[in-house]
């Protein structure tokens, strides 16, 4: 059975750097920190009081103030996102589209943890009788899919894939296939994260795995650069509009690219320590299934979290999966600009991984003062300037932890 | 100081997301405001907030309209 071809028709996206597309792809390009003081909870007490939090975000632009009460942040977040992307997709005014082969799989790594924590708070002061019947719907991390399917009458498969930081990427991977194998013809797809609370930050900090640069919060996030000191947080959701190429076509919908591959492994190793083989192999993965060579591709979206072991760790994966071809690639990480958004990674880096390709310009990664060539990061990370290049093949990496990588391999369509 | 049916009618249009002026004493929750049974349940915490008591379960199945509400929250409570 041959795989039926899948396309990208539409995008959404809410992040540090902007709550719609455009916003937030002119200031990637204008190498813009989306980096500030945390403003959601008094961080005064933590290691770390930086993140990338989502500013100026009015969720009643989308549902009903009483529906948003109801929620999470990290919904809020995904179901903006996959809103978005459908009114950007045009699927709304496709006549005759067909609901029941319609799906949606946006998924989130933690889910709704300040919520939890709230309610936690008041089951401790006030009783179980405290605890409010839309706590357990207004945390699962399926509910943004829920949401979607119901808000939109869509009747295709509805689910969230959870898998930390890939989870964005396994979840486009994922859905796409459901079009691939012929379950669905449209996907909503993406990743979606709200974790910016106490718990949260306190989480990750206790782990030392979050940048403690507190006095200069622009310049946290700044992957391959020597003075890396860990990741920053963020927030938000991005979304993918996937269909199948002929019902694209059909509806003569606008198409950014073509879906061309997925690829996934597991590390095996450690549950948060990385290794090269792990992330090489999901790149390998995901360039078979594309039936692309190496040497075809022009553009890394990396995961490039700025951490200290991750940086130098993704780079030597790469060198493994792409060889001599691995000094040609432009390796990118707008995590420098966003911060990293968890489960909402993977999502929003697809978003600018085919808006690179769509514009044939790669963002900048910014904050790269001094090269950290002495522990290999030796690649062209695009330092600190967007470029003009010619981007016919895009990747966009994802790893998490528990050792679960993920990669996407988007194309131009001929 | 507001009375109780301008308190409870309040807190009716605020958990319910309807304009105030739907709220009339005769008013279902479930059939004329649109209420779900999660909504029902939210409703009755929020009472119990307003007007700090505890309305057992038993007690809160009963209440289905505004005028049920009113009823319940002015026999029980002293303030």
């Amino acid at each position: 059975m041959s795989k039926r071809r899948v396309v990208v028709t539409g995008l959404g996206h809410i992040s540090p750097v902007g709550n719609d597309v455009a916003t937030g792809w002119a200031n990637l390009l204008a190498g813009q920190s989306g980096i500030g003081q945390i403003t959601r909870f008094d961080a005064s007490d933590l290691a770390c009081t930086i993140a990338g939090e989502v500013k100026g975000f009015d969720i009643t632009q989308y549902i009903s103030a009483k529906d948003a009460r109801r929620m999470d942040v990290f919904i809020h977040y995904g179901i903006a996102a996959a809103l978005q992307a459908i009114a950007d997709s045009g699927l709304d005014d496709a006549a005759g589209l067909d609901k029941t082969r319609v799906g949606v799989n946006i998924g989130s790594g933690i889910g709704g943890l300040p919520l939890i924590e709230e309610t936690d708070g008041d089951l401790r002061a006030g009783g179980p009788r405290k605890i409010g019947p839309f706590f357990i719907p207004g945390s699962l991390i399926n509910l943004i899919a829920g949401h979607v399917t119901i808000i939109k009458g869509y009747q295709g498969p509805s689910y969230g894939i959870v898998s930390a930081c890939t989870t964005g990427a396994h979840s486009i991977g994922d859905a796409a296939r459901m079009i691939q194998y012929g379950d669905a013809d449209v996907m909503v797809a993406g990743g979606a994260e709200g974790a910016i609370s106490r718990l949260g930050i306190g989480g990750f900090a206790a782990m030392k795995a979050l940048s403690t640069r507190n006095d200069d919060p622009a310049t946290s996030s700044r992957p391959w650069d020597k003075g890396r000191d860990g990741f920053v947080m963020g927030e938000g959701a991005g979304v993918l509009v996937l269909e199948e190429y002929e019902h694209a076509v059909k509806r003569g919908a606008k198409i950014y690219a073509e879906f061309a591959g997925f690829g996934m492994s597991s590390d095996a190793h450690h549950i948060t320590a990385p290794s090269a083989e792990g992330p090489a192999r999901g790149v390998a993965n995901a360039l078979r299934d594309a039936g692309l060579n190496a040497d075809q591709v022009d553009y890394v979206n990396a995961h490039g979290t700025s951490t200290p072991l991750g940086d130098s760790n993704e780079t030597n994966a790469l060198k493994l999966a792409f060889g001599d071809h691995a000094k040609k690639l432009a390796v990118n990480s707008t995590k420098s600009m966003t911060g990293h958004l968890l489960g909402g990674a993977g999502g929003v880096e697809a978003v600018y991984s085919i808006l690179a390709m769509h514009h044939q310009k790669s963002p900048p990664t910014i904050n790269i003062f001094e090269q950290d060539f002495e522990s290999g990061c030796d690649l062209d990370y695009v330092a600190n300037v967007a470029r003009d290049m010619k981007i016919d093949v895009a990747i966009s990496n994802s790893f998490g932890f528990g050792g679960t990588n993920g990669t996407l391999v988007f194309k131009r369509l001929a | 100081m507001e009375n109780i049916e301008q308190r409870v009618k309040k807190i009716v249009a605020e958990q319910l997301g309807v304009p105030e002026t739907d709220v009339k004493n005769e008013s279902s929750f479930v059939n004329d405001l649109g209420a779900d049974s999660l909504d029902t349940v939210e409703l009755v915490m929020a009472l119990e907030e307003e007007f700090e008591c505890e309305i057992p379960d038993e007690e809160a199945e009963k209440i289905t309209t505004v005028q049920q509400a009113i009823d319940y929250v002015s026999g029980n409570l002293s303030k």
